[in-house]
């Protein structure tokens, strides 16, 4: 993430510049870790077809996929705020974006204890549901911490349109952790 | 050395936080405190993040994120391969000599069932025994095989090849380096809390009953398998962002594409390795039911997962060793690389159909007949790209000059090996031959064949090739002329009576079989001990060449590319200044041709 602190730093310039570099390597991890949920989900297909409980509650399901989508809006504007250099903006929307996140692991909690009831892992859907929710509130999780640690850094003075990296990194694997969360959606509480 | 014994003692107390943090949860959960699978692989996720903080992550790269100067370690000479290093080149050797001897210790235990086998019933070891040595052995080389050239020349050579001072991703590089312990450590574990007989394909529902050491299998085999992702990131953002002036994609070394082309399987599929292997864990730690049908799950799924990545996986032990082999064909036959697009269009063309034909793995698994026959064509057609490299190579041997030096053995060693390994494989994909083959010695003559006879002959090409260039000395050319001719003989003899053997019924992975295949069984065994003493020699030359050989020149083989522009070993950013590339890589026979020029072109010298 910092990669403005490098004490090997090079000795004759590179040909693209640190930001291309940090981005091109960043969309390739993305690209390899959508492979991962690619792979949950075609499991949830070829396991359950289309089956899907009633006991699921798609209120709950609707508001924390409302809530993490709204977070993805705060994120943006953190992202926008910083490149510009408004740092309180910055703040601020970091932050927001934390509490939508950890609302959000929240509200998969309350899921999974209900779940635990009507489908526990054991069941064939509940395999399939907790391993998803599971592996999915890990990256937000994951997340949650790095919005902290550019929140942290952010407050101390760090980042602004020179450097702009470390948050934008963050930012975009949070969009990717929704774009995760719409597909899995989906699949688990639309699907029939 | 301060750096490794500060990664063990942040294994020990992250495994204690991990094992402390999961029996809190459970008691609070109303759960009795200790469960012993839970625990292990609690304790093992969290020992392993604190081995990696402890080696080097927390001291030069956390202590950025906390808005804390980094502490690099400045250590130098031998010190340095025991360090946090961030150079490719000490990352590269890093891989390279870990590997080396991970496939020598995996040998012995080859060594241990080819004496089990010598003769029918049983001799020294029990079946359950014979079936943890079998799977110990196979998924130590499966580590060796996917990681030994990408590690090691991927990360030394690469680089250097394309002009750059360093990987795009320093850091993550030595990070990446840094997951190897752990994976020794965890099949350590597993050979001591009662092994793993499930071979290295790890099928379920045996890997999920079996004993504690299955689950340290299903570990080692994810933490490789991420180490091998960060690699490939940094691997194909490095050659697509940090080539040198002047060198586009039509002027890439063969070696070169071979690794990207590897590094894109890597990238994309090792994510289902992970997958298969978290799919295990949950199983048997969490009592899912992914691959239980009692409770609703299908163990055919694990094999379309595991497959779906470890078919790809032949390709990414090969694939390497194909780069390497023409590389060193082109120099030693002193003549351009014939075909040079189209040995490109080849190795990308393995690259995606490996993608779309795992399932032949699963013809006998009552798998929906109706995928037999696509996947059954879709193998046969990736001899059509596979062709077309090895056109490349013959057309490259042919009418030149051939310097017949030990790295130019190996490199036609392998072209020799993965043309019988292939053609075996038109056998195997072919559903009935199948049908009857599958499960036999047939199928492990032709996996030693295409893996060992390709890859690992590609690997000792490359060691052979680049040693001087590594090491700053010269090998000793009889002692690795005599490896070379003592393993082709000894490997040659060892696995083609074993397709004889398979065609007559002989079971793989049993430590026993009918008495009439006696006699051929003993001749394989002597033949794979003759095999196993000819890295004896290698390893004899490799050591005392490293210490006493006479100092290497910089371009010992007069090649063309950019590695060999620079001193024997390279300084410690590779060139004094960015080099420009100016023509192909593989200029010989054509009047004036240049590769590269380093350093300031001669007309601002003058100014």
């Amino acid at each position: 993430m910092s990669s403005s602190v490098d004490a090997h730093a090079a000795p004759h310039a590179a040909r693209y510049p640190r930001l291309y570099i940090n981005r091109l390597g960043f969309w390739l991890f993305i690209f390899s870790e959508s492979m991962l949920f690619a792979g949950l989900l075609a499991s949830r297909f070829y396991l359950l077809g289309l089956y899907r409980p009633p006991e699921l509650s798609q209120t709950l399901g609707l508001l924390i996929t409302v809530l993490l989508l709204l977070s993805s809006l705060t994120a943006y504007l953190a992202e926008a705020a910083i490149v510009h250099g408004d740092r309180r903006s910055f703040l601020r929307n970091t932050l927001y974006t934390m509490v939508l996140g950890t609302i959000f692991l929240i509200g998969v909690a309350f899921e999974w204890n209900a779940a635990f009831t009507h489908f526990p892992p054991s069941s064939p859907f509940g395999t399939v549901f907790f391993a998803m929710t599971g592996m999915h509130a890990l990256h937000v999780l994951s997340g949650i911490f790095l919005l902290g640690l550019i929140y942290y850094n952010g407050r101390r003075g760090a980042y602004g349109p020179d450097d702009p990296w470390p948050p934008e990194g963050v930012v975009k694997y949070w969009h990717f952790v929704d774009v995760v969360w719409v597909f899995f959606y989906a699949a688990l509480y639309l699907v029939s | 050395m301060k750096p490794i014994l500060k990664g063990i003692l942040g294994g020990i107390v992250g495994f204690a936080i991990g094992v402390i943090l999961l029996m809190l949860i459970r008691v609070l959960f109303g759960l009795p405190a200790w469960s012993t699978e839970p625990a292990a692989t609690v304790g093992y996720l969290f020992g392993l993040i604190g081995w990696l903080l402890g080696v080097g992550v927390w001291d030069y790269w956390a202590r950025g994120w906390l808005g804390r100067p980094n502490k690099p370690y400045t250590t130098t000479g031998w010190r340095r391969y025991f360090d946090f290093d961030t150079d490719h080149k000490v990352i590269g050797v890093q891989y390279g000599v870990t590997l080396v001897l991970l496939f020598l210790l995996a040998g012995l235990l080859a060594m241990v069932m080819r004496y089990e086998l010598m003769r029918p019933g049983r001799d020294i070891i029990n079946s359950a025994v014979y079936n943890r040595i079998m799977s110990m052995h196979g998924t130590s080389m499966v580590f060796v095989a996917v990681a030994a050239i990408m590690g090691a020349f991927g990360n030394y050579v690469m680089p250097i090849m394309i002009g750059a001072d360093d990987m795009a991703y320093p850091r993550l590089n030595a990070l990446s380096y840094w997951f190897v312990p752990p994976v020794a450590i965890a099949l350590l574990i597993a050979a001591f809390t009662g092994g793993f007989d499930t071979g290295w394909t790890g099928y379920p529902p045996l890997v999920e009953v079996t004993k504690l050491g299955a689950l340290f299998y299903a570990l080692a085999f994810f933490t490789i398998g991420f180490a091998s992702i960060l690699g490939a990131v940094n691997i194909l953002t490095t050659a697509i962002t940090m080539r040198a002036p002047g060198l586009s994609w039509g002027r890439l070394p063969i070696f070169v594409w071979s690794i990207i082309g590897t590094a894109i399987l890597s990238l994309l599929l090792t994510q289902f390795i992970a997958l298969s292997m978290i799919l295990v864990i949950l199983d048997r730690v969490g009592g899912f039911g992914f691959f239980d049908p009692s409770q609703g799950g299908a163990p055919i799924l694990y094999q379309h997962i595991f497959w779906f990545y470890s078919h790809p996986a032949v390709y990414v032990m090969i694939l390497p060793a194909f780069g390497i082999a023409l590389e060193i064909i082109s120099h030693f036959s002193r003549k351009p690389l014939f075909a040079y697009k189209w040995a490109v269009a080849g190795m990308l063309g393995v690259v995606f159909l490996s993608i779309i034909v795992w399932a032949h793995h699963m013809f006998t698994s009552s798998m929906t007949e109706k995928l037999l026959i696509p996947f059954m064509i879709s193998t046969e057609l990736i001899s059509v790209p596979t062709g077309m490299v090895f056109l490349a190579a013959l057309g490259t041997i042919w009418r030149g000059k051939l310097r017949l030096d030990t790295p130019m053995l190996f490199a036609l060693g392998v072209i020799f090996n993965f043309l019988l390994g292939g053609i075996t494989g038109v056998f195997l994909s072919d559903v009935p031959v199948d049908v009857h083959l599958q499960d036999t010695y047939f199928v492990v003559a032709h996996f030693h064949y295409t893996i060992v006879g390709g890859g690992i002959f590609g690997l000792f090409a490359g060691i052979y090739y680049w040693f001087p260039k590594v090491t700053g000395r010269m090998y000793n050319e009889k002692l690795g002329k005599l490896h070379f001719w003592w393993m082709i003989i000894g490997f040659t003899l060892t696995f083609i009576p074993m397709f004889w053997l398979g065609i007559n019924g002989m079971n793989r992975r049993i430590a026993d079989y009918s008495p009439e295949l006696g006699g051929v069984n003993m001749f394989v065994s002597l033949m794979a001990f003759f095999l196993g003493a000819s890295f004896i020699v290698f390893v004899y030359n490799m050591v005392v060449s490293w210490v006493w050989g006479e100092e290497a020149v910089a371009n010992p083989w007069n090649a063309t590319t950019l590695e060999w522009m620079t001193p024997s070993p390279p300084p410690h950013h590779n060139f004094p200044a960015t080099p420009e590339v100016v023509g192909d890589p593989y200029g010989y026979g054509i009047p004036g041709a240049l590769h590269a020029r380093v350093g300031p072109a001669p007309s601002v010298a003058s100014d």
